[in-house]
């Protein structure tokens, strides 16, 4: 194992509240604001740090557990992905289905965190997120698995890796077909909007952040961090099929790799900056749409 | 060729996207913006699958035939939706996510169709058939299932659009005056079917075919 | 010539349209009537060559059913001039309940009938299969306003209902038109020919399973505009609302259209060897089709409805005698001549019945003789003739289907043959009885108001049913018998 391949997972681990950084200040300048500095993301997770918790009375070992169960997972499945050109740290064969479930197994325990608190807010919170990813989830399972299919192997690194620029030359609809159903997975997986609403104050119209409404300190800071990372490792994910530009030199690579994410994440801020929220009667409809385009992706491949 | 064989993999792909796009939204605007971008993406279809044999005759019909289904036909029926002063689909018989998962199975069965019929000739794409198929399924469904009189006109129009796909990849030429009267008749049909919704709109304050039910047997 | 025949009532019909007197209008229409049933006359003498693909050319079926409309629509146009006359500066009150209706432009309702005219000489005319189908399509956007000639909401559901089941049926039928066009492709390329002569002399060499496919989709697609069940769910409430010329037309003439149009389908069939794979089909579904009127026609309480399940039981009729082939083949096509006239005349009595007593329930209908003699004993001989009672023209065609049936060994198609066509009877014949005898119910001043025309023109058709079913002309007897060659198997 190369020392270089530790580097995906470093940058993500640095880098990932910058991403945040940069959807913020992008939602800032379309409404016309100043906004917060790109670093203010840092500087919240540290002021949280310092920061004691209360724990409810109600609440038992889990509600505690699932903030560190939830970053682990994250970190976890960062240490899978790779950035772009960039290879993960370790991978194996069927690596994808175990990225997913990881991300998935940080869900649930952020569910089962919010359903021990005993309030009707989490549990609102929980009951919606778990059916949105439950829809969300085939979508990103036949979108990978086009990736797969196409480079003829069931782990992600070798996967990413074979979308070069000959790929898209010959699989463009295909290829294209995958990034749409990502995109929207994507969305959905970070609760951005046209899924959810981050900065909405609104209990009732909440998914992901009336989930999270008790954690407190730094629970609230590890929640943070791990929604960040998250959304730094789908990014990776969509970035790799996005750029397919491999050169040997490492600095290259990820300089072409930061640029995209950071690219994407000015992409995520103008899409919440122009769309409103989709009522929440329609976004199933919109991953269901999500699943048929990555389905078309695969089969297209198949053929 | 196979830049060719790619335009025409894209264009396939694109009007299945519309079929679903069809087959979900409530809003009329998009419905009748769904049929018109059928219409420009079959005239794009037919000048991409003649794969350089083409003809100054075959590149006006489909120049004329994209004109009249992707602007003139929409143009009509945006004008009569606005006369019946309808903006969305009520909730159908089938409901939009149910819609979208028949439309998954119909691409599925399409697919299995599109293997199984020995073509004399072989089609520009492997999802040339299955696409056609798909929007006459679409085409189909939608007619039976909408109440809307209106949506019903479209659902006519998407069956059209996939019969007109499939004669696309099938490549068979008919002569020109044949396909203009066959554009004439769909035009003419369209335009009074608009003109019936028209007098539904007034006659019924609604344009609900649903609602028609006042002749019966006893 | 030929183009003359589909040029003189379309250029007539645009005319209408323009055209702002009424007498003039009327007059023109007459006039071009009587030009086209001239036109189609003279091809008797004096055959127009079939030249080899040409879009336009006469067969003997085509000739047959050309001339059979042209003269029909002679009669209609005679009776609608005199229909709109009437119509004319008249309050309309709906029978049924009540309201206050207008009705269309009478420059619509006779630009629409010229076009319509137009439309059905293209069908009968075609060489080449799509055009067929473009002229078929043709003739539904034609009628479609006629039917919608009293404004208001039934007729106006009756309208849409019409349109969109037509339409859709002919989208398939498109369909199976280009699955005919892919089973004549040869694997060595050249351009595919719909012309019906060059589909028949490549008969043998058609792909079978396309061709097969082909046939069930244009047999679904027309027969949804010939009133074949289950497709036929539009022609009750067309018929029932549309004034009885535009349902006389309907019936008497567009639906042998749209019959011709199959018919040009079982032709290439038989002449690829798969007579036996389309025969069974029109059997079935003819058998079906008199089934299923059978059912709807005992216990009908509306007589104009009765009539339309009638002539769906008449084109099951017409399906089952060419799905018998031989002699059956000839006795269809000898059946839509008396099915034509038959039921033009029965639905032009209706609409003289209708105007008197003001209402389309059966029961209360009552004492036709008496009111209006002619009409009452027309009446009750229409309706004799079409359920088959000699000495009409309809019991020689229909005895002639039974005979093929039984002579071909197929003897449960003739037994369930003549038990539908019993059904039919014990289901008209009680209430038209009932409608033209006993007292009578209708308003005296009513009777006596209207013009003799309207009972005159149905007259001139009984006269022929009633000479049709005693003695046939060798000329059409000659005509049947080429015609039904042409796809009934010798």
């Amino acid at each position: 194992m190369n020392s270089l391949n530790a580097l995906p997972l470093l940058i993500a681990a640095v880098l990932a509240p910058l991403a945040q950084g940069v959807i913020n200040r992008t939602k800032a300048i379309v409404a016309g604001r100043v906004g917060q500095p790109l670093i203010q993301p840092y500087r919240d997770m540290l002021k949280l740090i310092r920061k004691g918790a209360v724990y409810s009375e109600t609440t038992s070992w889990i509600f505690q557990a699932g903030p560190v169960a939830g970053l682990a997972a994250v970190l976890c499945a960062g240490a899978l992905v790779p950035l772009a050109a960039l290879p993960a740290l370790a991978e194996f064969r069927g690596d994808i289905v175990v990225i997913a479930y990881l991300l998935a197994a940080g869900r649930l325990f952020t569910i089962l965190a919010a359903l021990d608190t005993g309030s009707s807010f989490e549990g609102m919170g929980a009951s919606r997120e778990a059916a949105f990813s439950a829809l969300a989830e085939p979508s990103l399972f036949l979108a990978l698995a086009a990736l797969a299919r196409r480079a003829g192997t069931a782990s992600l690194t070798p996967a990413i890796a074979a979308v070069s620029a000959r790929t898209w030359t010959q699989a463009a609809p295909a290829l294209c077909l995958v990034l749409g159903a990502l995109l929207i997975v994507f969305l959905c997986e970070n609760s951005r909007i046209p899924i959810d609403d981050p900065t909405t104050h609104l209990e009732l119209t909440m998914i992901h952040e009336v989930m999270v409404l008790d954690h407190g300190g730094p629970d609230l800071a590890m929640i943070e961090y791990a929604g960040a990372l998250k959304m730094w490792v789908l990014g990776a994910i969509l970035v790799g099929v996005a750029l397919p530009f491999h050169s040997g030199a490492v600095w290259i690579d990820t300089a072409i790799a930061l640029a995209g994410i950071f690219a994407l994440a000015i992409v995520v801020g103008l899409i919440e900056s122009l769309m409103a929220r989709l009522r929440l009667l329609r976004v199933p409809e919109l991953l269901i749409a999500a699943t048929i385009l990555a389905a078309l992706a695969l089969v297209l491949v198949r053929r | 060729m196979n830049a060719m064989n790619q335009a025409v993999d894209a264009i396939l792909v694109m009007l299945a996207l519309t079929g679903f796009m069809l087959l979900g939204s409530s809003r009329l605007t998009a419905c009748i913006r769904a049929v018109g971008a059928q219409g420009i993406l079959l005239g794009l279809l037919a000048i991409a699958a003649q794969d350089g044999e083409l003809s100054a005759t075959g590149i006006a019909m489909a120049i004329t035939s994209a004109a009249v289904k992707g602007v003139v036909l929409p143009a009509l029926l945006l004008r009569a939706m606005r006369q019946a002063n309808t903006i969305r689909e009520i909730e159908p018989l089938i409901s939009y996510n149910l819609s979208i998962l028949l439309g998954g199975l119909g691409l599925a069965l399409s697919l299995w169709l599109g293997g199984q019929l020995q073509l004399p000739t072989q089609p520009a794409s492997s999802l040339f058939v299955p696409a056609a198929c798909f929007t006459i399924f679409v085409g189909l469904l939608i007619i039976v299932s909408r109440r809307k009189a209106i949506t019903q006109v479209i659902g006519y129009l998407a069956l059209e659009n996939g019969v007109y796909a499939f004669a696309t990849a099938v490549a068979v030429q008919m002569p020109a005056l044949v396909e203009l009267g066959i554009l004439l008749d769909v035009f003419v049909g369209v335009f009074v079917m608009g003109i019936a919704i028209f007098h539904i709109g007034r006659e019924f304050n609604h344009i609900d075919a649903d609602r028609l039910a006042s002749l019966t047997d006893q | 010539m030929i183009a003359s025949m589909i040029l003189v009532p379309a250029l007539a019909g645009l005319a209408a349209f323009l055209i702002r007197s009424d007498r003039l209008r009327r007059v023109m229409l007459v006039a071009a009537a009587a030009i086209h049933a001239a036109l189609s006359l003279a091809t008797w003498y004096r055959a127009p060559a079939v030249v080899r693909g040409a879009w336009l050319g006469e067969d003997a079926a085509g000739r047959l059913i050309l001339t059979l409309t042209s003269l029909l629509f002679l009669a209609c146009a005679v009776y609608a001039v005199a229909y709109l006359r009437d119509e004319r500066g008249k309050r309309h009150s709906d029978f049924e309940e009540g309201f206050i209706f207008s009705n269309a432009r009478e420059a619509v309702f006779t630009g629409c009938l010229l076009l319509f005219l137009a439309a059905m000489t293209l069908v009968a005319l075609s060489r080449h299969l799509a055009l067929v189908w473009v002229a078929i399509e043709a003739t539904t956007l034609a009628s479609a306003p006629l039917i919608y000639f009293h404004r208001h909401h039934r007729s106006l559901e009756a309208t849409w209902k019409y349109l969109l089941i037509c339409s859709v049926g002919i989208a398939l039928a498109l369909l199976g038109v280009l699955f005919l066009a892919v089973s004549a492709i040869r694997p060595g390329g050249g351009a595919v020919s719909l012309d019906i002569g060059d589909l028949l002399a490549a008969a043998p060499n058609l792909s079978v399973p396309w061709l097969k496919a082909a046939f069930v989709l244009l047999m679904v697609g027309y027969g949804a505009k010939m009133g074949l069940a289950p497709f036929h769910t539009w022609l009750p409430d067309a018929h029932s609302e549309a004034p009885s010329v535009a349902s006389a037309l309907l019936s008497g003439a567009l639906l042998n259209c749209a019959f011709l149009g199959i018919l040009r389908a079982h032709q290439v069939c038989v002449a690829a060897g798969l007579a036996h794979f389309s025969e069974r089909l029109l059997l079935g579904f003819g058998l079906l089709s008199m089934a299923v009127a059978a059912a709807f026609i005992v216990g009908q309480s509306d007589y104009k409805r009765m009539l339309a399940y009638s002539s769906v039981e008449h084109m099951g009729i017409l399906a089952v005698g060419v799905g018998l082939g031989g002699l059956g083949a000839f006795a269809a096509m000898l059946h839509v001549i008396n099915h034509s006239l038959t039921k033009a005349m029965l639905f032009m009595v209706a609409g003289n019945l209708l105007a008197v007593y003001r209402t389309k329930a059966t029961r209360e209908v009552s004492g036709a003789v008496r009111a209006l003699p002619l009409s009452g004993v027309l009446w009750i001989l229409g309706l004799l003739a079409i359920v088959g009672s000699p000495p009409f023209g309809p019991f020689v065609s229909e005895f002639l289907i039974a005979k093929a049936a039984l002579d071909s060994g197929r003897a449960a198609v003739a037994i369930v043959y003549l038990l539908l066509l019993a059904i039919v009877v014990t289901g008209i014949a009680g209430p038209a009885l009932a409608m033209a005898q006993g007292r009578s119910t209708a308003s005296p001043d009513a009777a006596s108001r209207q013009s003799p025309i309207f009972s005159a023109v149905p007259a001139i058709f009984a006269a022929a049913i009633l000479m049709m079913g005693i003695y046939l002309p060798p000329v059409i007897g000659r005509s049947l018998h080429e015609a039904a060659r042409l796809f009934g198997r010798g």
